[in-house]
C-alpha cells in the first residue's frame, strides 16, 4: 500500500476561474484552471500580457479569491478564509517578491527585512538574528543597514528575497523578479531562486515574460486566455 | 513598541513636508499651552486666606467708586493695620496709543502700602511736598524719554478738570524701580496726588476707586474680608474685598470675557490644523498605496493597516504636540514675569493632559478617512499603485 502512495501536491488548484467586471462587461482571466504544485517545485509561469498568469499568482498566494473553483495549499482551502485569516496564512506560509522590489525607502536592509517577523511574537534580539540570517543567505549581510536608495536594484531585490525566506514559509511567490533587473543582476537573483530551492528545499512560483528567466525552473508552464495550454513535467 | 520604526518610517518618507507639518502643530500646541495658561490664570478662583494685602473695590463695578467716608471705617475693622487709597485716571499722553496705568493715590500711605515701589529718598519728600507732583516707573520715563523736573502733560478721557478742559499737567518730581524684577511691570505706572486730582476734576469729589488694606496678620484676612464686606452690606456702596490679584484681573476682563477670546482663538488654530494635518496625511497614504498593499500581502490585516496609520497621525500630532507644550513651558514664565507677576502664567498638569488629549483627538479625527482608506485598500489594486 505503502509504495502505492501518492503524495498531495502542495498546491491544488481545481477548476479555478477568475471573472472581474468592467461596468456592464465581463472579463474572464482564468477559465476552469487545474493545476497542482508538489513540494519543493521550482515552477516557471509564462504567457503573454493578460494571460491570467498574475492573476493565478495572486489567487495561489492568497491575495485574490476565485470566482469559481477551490485552491489549497498543504491541505488548506484558502479560498474559503476570511480577508483576516487570509492576512494570517500569508504572513505564516507565502514569501513574496515583486518586480519593483516593494521595499519600504525609511527602514534599513535589516528592518525591511524584519517586517514579516512583526506579526509574530518573537522577542526584538530574535527577529534580528533571523533578519540577519536571512540577509546572510542572500549574501548581503554587509549592507544591513543600508537603505534601499544606496543599495543598487539587484541588492534591492536581494533583499526583498530575504524579506520573502525570513519566516520560512511554505511557498516563495515571484512577480516578474527580474523584470527591473540588468542581466547580470537577474542572473544572480534567479541562481538565488534556484539555490533557494534546489539547497534549501523551498517551493518556488515564478511569473515572467523571460525565456531565459524561465530556464532557471525546474518545469515551465504556459498560459493563454486564461488557459494552461502547455505544461512541461516536473 | 515594536511597529514605532515602521510609524517612523511612514513620517520620515518626506523628511521636509513632516518637518513643516511639526512646525505648524508644534506652533498650535504652543499657542494653545500659552492660552491656555492665560484663561486658566483668568478663571482660576481666587482666595485672600493667607496674603496681607487685599482691595476693597465696589461689590457691583470697579468704576462705581466708593465713598471717601469709609476709609475710616476700614482703618477701624479689628485686624486691619493700613489703609490706602486710589483712582483710576485714565489719562492718555499726546496719543490714545500711548497707554500705561496712571492712578491718582495718597503718596504717604500708598508708598508706605507698596514698599516695593523704590524712590529715592529726595524724590519721595518732593512727591509728599508738590501737590501737582507725579512719579513715573522707570520703563514708563525710558519709554517717553521723561526725566525729573519735565511737566507731563495728560488728557482725561472720564475725569474732565472742574475748569471744563480735560488738560491736566503734572510736574514728574521722581522715578521709581520695582525691588525685584518680578515686578517689574510696576514700571510701567505713573502715580500722582489724589488731592490734587479730586480738587480739580468736575464730579465726583469725595470718593476712591478703591481701598487697599494691610492686614495685621495673613491668617486673619479672610475673617478681615469678610468683615469689611459686612459693614456695606444691604447699601449703596456694597463692596467686594479680594486679592490685589484678583482685582487686576477684573480689571483686565473688561475687555471682555477672556475665557471666551481664548476658547475662539484656539478653536481657529486647531480648526486650521485639523485641515493642515489632514491633508498631510491624506497626501501621504496617497503616496504610499503600493507600500500599504505590500504590507498587506506579508500579512498585515486590514485592521493592522488601520492602526498603523491612525498610529502614525497620532505620533505626528504627539510629536510636535509635546514640542510645542514644551516651548510654552519655557516662555511662559517670560511672560508671566511681564506682567510683574499679577498674571501667574505656568502649565498646569491639566493644561499638559488636555493638550495630550487634544493631540489623540486630533490624531485620530484626522488619520481616520486616510485609514479608513488604507484599511479598504485591494492588495491587487494597491500594488499596481490604484
Amino acid at each position: 500500500m505503502a509504495a502505492n502512495h501518492v503524495p498531495a501536491p502542495l498546491v491544488a488548484v481545481r477548476g479555478v476561474s477568475k471573472v472581474y467586471r468592467r461596468g456592464r462587461q465581463r472579463v474572464e482571466v482564468l477559465h476552469h484552471v487545474e493545476l497542482d504544485i508538489p513540494q519543493g517545485d521550482f515552477l516557471a509561469l509564462m504567457g503573454p500580457s493578460g494571460s491570467g498568469k498574475s492573476t493565478l499568482l495572486n489567487m495561489v498566494a492568497g491575495l485574490d479569491l476565485p470566482t469559481d473553483g477551490s485552491i489549497s495549499v498543504a491541505g488548506r482551502r484558502i479560498d474559503r478564509m476570511s480577508a483576516a485569516e487570509l492576512a494570517r496564512w500569508r504572513a505564516s506560509h507565502v514569501g513574496f517578491v515583486f518586480q519593483f522590489y516593494n521595499l519600504m525607502p525609511a527602514l534599513s536592509a535589516r528592518k525591511n527585512v524584519e517586517l514579516p517577523l512583526l506579526l509574530t511574537r518573537l522577542p526584538a534580539a530574535r527577529r534580528r538574528r533571523h533578519a540577519a540570517i536571512a540577509l546572510a543567505l542572500v549574501g548581503l549581510q554587509d549592507r544591513a543597514g543600508h537603505k534601499p536608495g544606496e543599495l543598487s536594484g539587484g541588492q534591492q531585490q536581494r533583499v526583498a528575497i530575504a524579506r520573502a525566506i525570513v519566516s520560512d514559509p511554505t511557498l516563495i511567490v515571484c512577480d516578474e523578479p527580474t523584470g527591473d533587473l540588468d542581466r547580470h543582476s537577474a542572473e544572480e537573483v534567479l541562481g538565488l531562486l534556484q539555490r533557494l530551492n534546489r539547497q534549501h528545499g523551498k517551493t518556488i512560483i515564478m511569473v515572467t515574460h523571460d525565456p531565459k528567466a524561465a530556464e532557471f525552473a525546474r518545469r515551465i508552464l504556459h498560459l493563454d486566455k486564461g488557459t494552461l495550454v502547455e505544461q512541461s513535467p516536473p | 513598541m515594536k511597529f514605532l520604526p515602521l510609524l517612523l518610517a511612514g513620517l520620515l518618507r518626506k523628511k521636509t513636508r513632516t518637518l513643516l507639518t511639526l512646525l505648524s502643530v508644534a506652533a498650535a500646541f504652543a499657542l494653545f499651552g500659552m492660552l491656555d495658561a492665560v484663561r486658566v490664570a483668568f478663571n482660576a478662583p481666587q482666595t485672600v486666606t493667607g496674603i496681607d494685602r487685599m482691595v476693597v473695590a465696589s461689590r457691583f463695578s470697579i468704576i462705581q467708586p466708593l465713598p471717601y467716608s469709609a476709609l475710616n471705617r476700614i482703618q477701624a475693622v479689628p485686624g486691619v493695620r493700613s489703609v490706602t487709597y486710589a483712582n483710576w485716571f485714565g489719562g492718555v499722553y499726546q496719543d490714545p496709543k500711548n497707554f500705561f496705568p496712571n492712578i491718582a493715590v495718597e503718596p504717604a500711605s500708598y508708598l508706605q502700602m507698596y514698599p516695593e515701589i523704590v524712590l529715592p529718598r529726595d524724590q519721595r519728600r518732593a512727591f509728599l511736598g508738590t501737590r501737582t507732583g507725579a512719579i513715573v516707573g522707570a520703563s514708563l520715563a525710558r519709554r517717553f524719554g521723561w526725566k525729573v523736573g519735565d511737566k507731563i502733560p495728560l488728557q482725561a478721557t472720564i475725569f474732565p478738570r472742574a475748569q471744563g478742559d480735560n488738560l491736566w499737567v503734572f510736574d514728574l518730581v521722581g522715578i521709581f524701580h520695582a525691588s525685584v524684577p518680578e515686578l517689574k511691570g510696576v514700571e510701567q505706572q505713573m502715580l500722582f496726588r489724589y488731592d490734587y486730582f479730586d480738587e480739580g476734576r468736575q464730579f465726583g469729589h469725595g470718593t476712591v476707586g478703591w481701598y487697599i488694606v494691610r492686614v495685621d496678620d495673613p491668617a486673619h484676612a479672610d475673617r478681615v474680608a469678610k468683615a469689611i464686606d459686612r459693614m456695606y452690606a444691604n447699601s449703596a456702596d456694597e463692596t467686594k474685598t479680594e486679592s490685589e490679584r484678583e482685582f487686576q484681573l477684573s480689571f483686565a476682563k473688561q475687555i471682555g470675557d477672556i475665557g471666551l477670546i481664548v476658547s475662539a482663538i484656539m478653536g481657529a488654530v486647531f480648526f486650521t490644523l485639523l485641515l493642515l494635518t489632514g491633508n498631510t496625511m491624506a497626501q501621504s497614504i496617497r503616496e504610499r498605496i503600493p507600500e500599504l498593499g505590500v504590507l498587506k500581502t506579508i500579512g498585515f490585516s486590514n485592521r493592522a493597516v488601520l492602526l498603523l496609520v491612525l498610529g502614525e497621525s497620532v505620533l505626528l500630532l504627539v510629536l510636535g504636540g509635546l514640542g510645542g507644550l514644551l516651548l510654552a513651558r519655557v516662555t511662559l514664565p517670560v511672560l508671566g514675569a511681564a506682567t510683574s507677576g499679577q498674571l501667574a502664567l505656568a502649565m498646569a498638569t491639566r493644561s499638559w493632559w488636555l493638550g495630550l488629549g487634544l493631540m489623540v483627538l486630533i490624531g485620530l479625527f484626522v488619520g481616520l478617512p486616510p485609514a479608513l482608506r488604507a484599511m479598504r485598500l485591494s492588495i491587487v489594486d494597491a500594488l499596481a499603485g490604484h
